[in-house]
């Protein structure tokens, strides 16, 4: 039994030789792996839908985390590098959308229909409170329900 | 009673919403290359790795180019239709042989005709990170002056040929040169 233990303990450890693995790059060098996964995380990966090009590891991210290395190390800015992608795939590239005319509506929708429940809510309180007139109970109807109460209190309930 | 319609009025308003959706294709992505320049590219050429393909050889000339891959699936599925399309010899239509290799690619050719004028060989599929390309098949139309005038994404069908491509290459060729 304790043998049993032991094993089970030792094996807990295992997981932590495992280590989770950063999407590839091409060069050794960390700051031009940060520019890169800079620039791709700002880019959707059209293969993936809801995966920035940073996150996957599709055949078509890699090719394109390569080639804006390529792009970088030839000296462009990280905007450059954008507006390159941009030009050839749209909007639709950017893994945040542009504020534009044509995206008001995607930013502001959620705080537009936020603030349409809010104004529901409240002519609805509004409304609820002109209903709801406090009626006080006449002198006949204070005695039933003295009596009722009493009733329950002495025990004799027949629930 | 209106108080009791606004929830019917609502269910139906946002069935009819995502009722419509339903037939959209998440994958069309809206080319914003239409009506702009072909990017310049040099390629060599999947049969004559010594020579080499490029946009400007074929200005003065509407033409296609497709892009296809031996290991594309859906290559396999538009390939009777530019087979047809070569025989007709309406318009000229050049590869673009993406992420392949050169001997995968020439069988492929071989076992199922090969319906192109050339085929250039991008192996990086750099070529087609410049044309926009994010999946095989694709296919653009450029005109006499080099302008890609529409993108088909996805395999060609007959139907796509007939009623989109052809009417298109039609115009663009009557256009003045």
């Amino acid at each position: 039994m304790i043998r049993r233990i032991l094993w089970l303990t030792a094996l807990l450890w295992l997981p932590f030789g495992v280590q989770a693995k950063e999407a590839e790059y091409v060069s050794g060098n960390p700051e031009m792996h940060d520019r890169v996964m800079d620039v791709s995380g700002e880019l959707r990966c059209l293969v993936c839908q809801g995966q920035s090009l940073a996150d996957s590891h599709s055949e078509f991210a890699v090719d394109m985390r390569e080639y804006i290395q390529e792009m970088i190390e030839k000296g462009m800015t990280n905007r450059e590098v954008v507006d390159f992608m941009v030009e050839r795939y749209g909007d639709y590239v950017r893994y945040r959308p542009p504020f534009k005319s044509t995206t008001v509506l995607l930013w502001f929708g959620p705080l537009l229909l936020l603030g349409i429940g809010v104004a529901v809510l409240y002519f609805n309180i509004l409304r609820r409170k002109k209903v709801i007139t406090e009626t006080p109970l006449s002198k006949e109807e204070q005695r039933r329900a003295e009596a009722l109460l009493k009733k329950d209190e002495s025990g004799d309930s027949q629930a | 009673m209106a108080r009791y319609l606004i929830p019917l009025v609502i269910f139906v308003a946002l069935s009819g919403v995502l009722f419509v959706g339903l037939f959209g294709d998440p994958s069309d992505v809206p080319s914003p290359f239409i009506d702009k320049p072909a990017p310049e590219f040099e390629l060599p050429r999947l049969y004559q790795p010594d020579q080499t393909m490029s946009r400007d050889e074929m200005l003065g000339k509407v033409w296609l180019l497709n892009v296809w891959a031996s290991w594309c699936v859906s290559c396999r599925q538009e390939h009777p239709v530019f087979m047809q399309l070569a025989r007709s010899g309406l318009v000229p239509l050049y590869g673009l042989n993406y992420k392949d290799e050169r001997q995968a690619a020439t069988t492929w050719l071989e076992d199922f005709g090969n319906p192109y004028v050339a085929s250039g060989y991008d192996v990086k599929g750099r070529v087609a990170i410049d044309y926009g390309v994010y999946g095989v098949p694709e296919t653009f139309v450029i005109d006499k002056q080099g302008v890609i005038r529409h993108k088909h994404t996805g395999p060609v069908t007959y139907e796509a040929l007939e009623k989109e491509i052809l009417p298109l290459v039609r115009k663009l060729n009557s256009a003045g040169s």
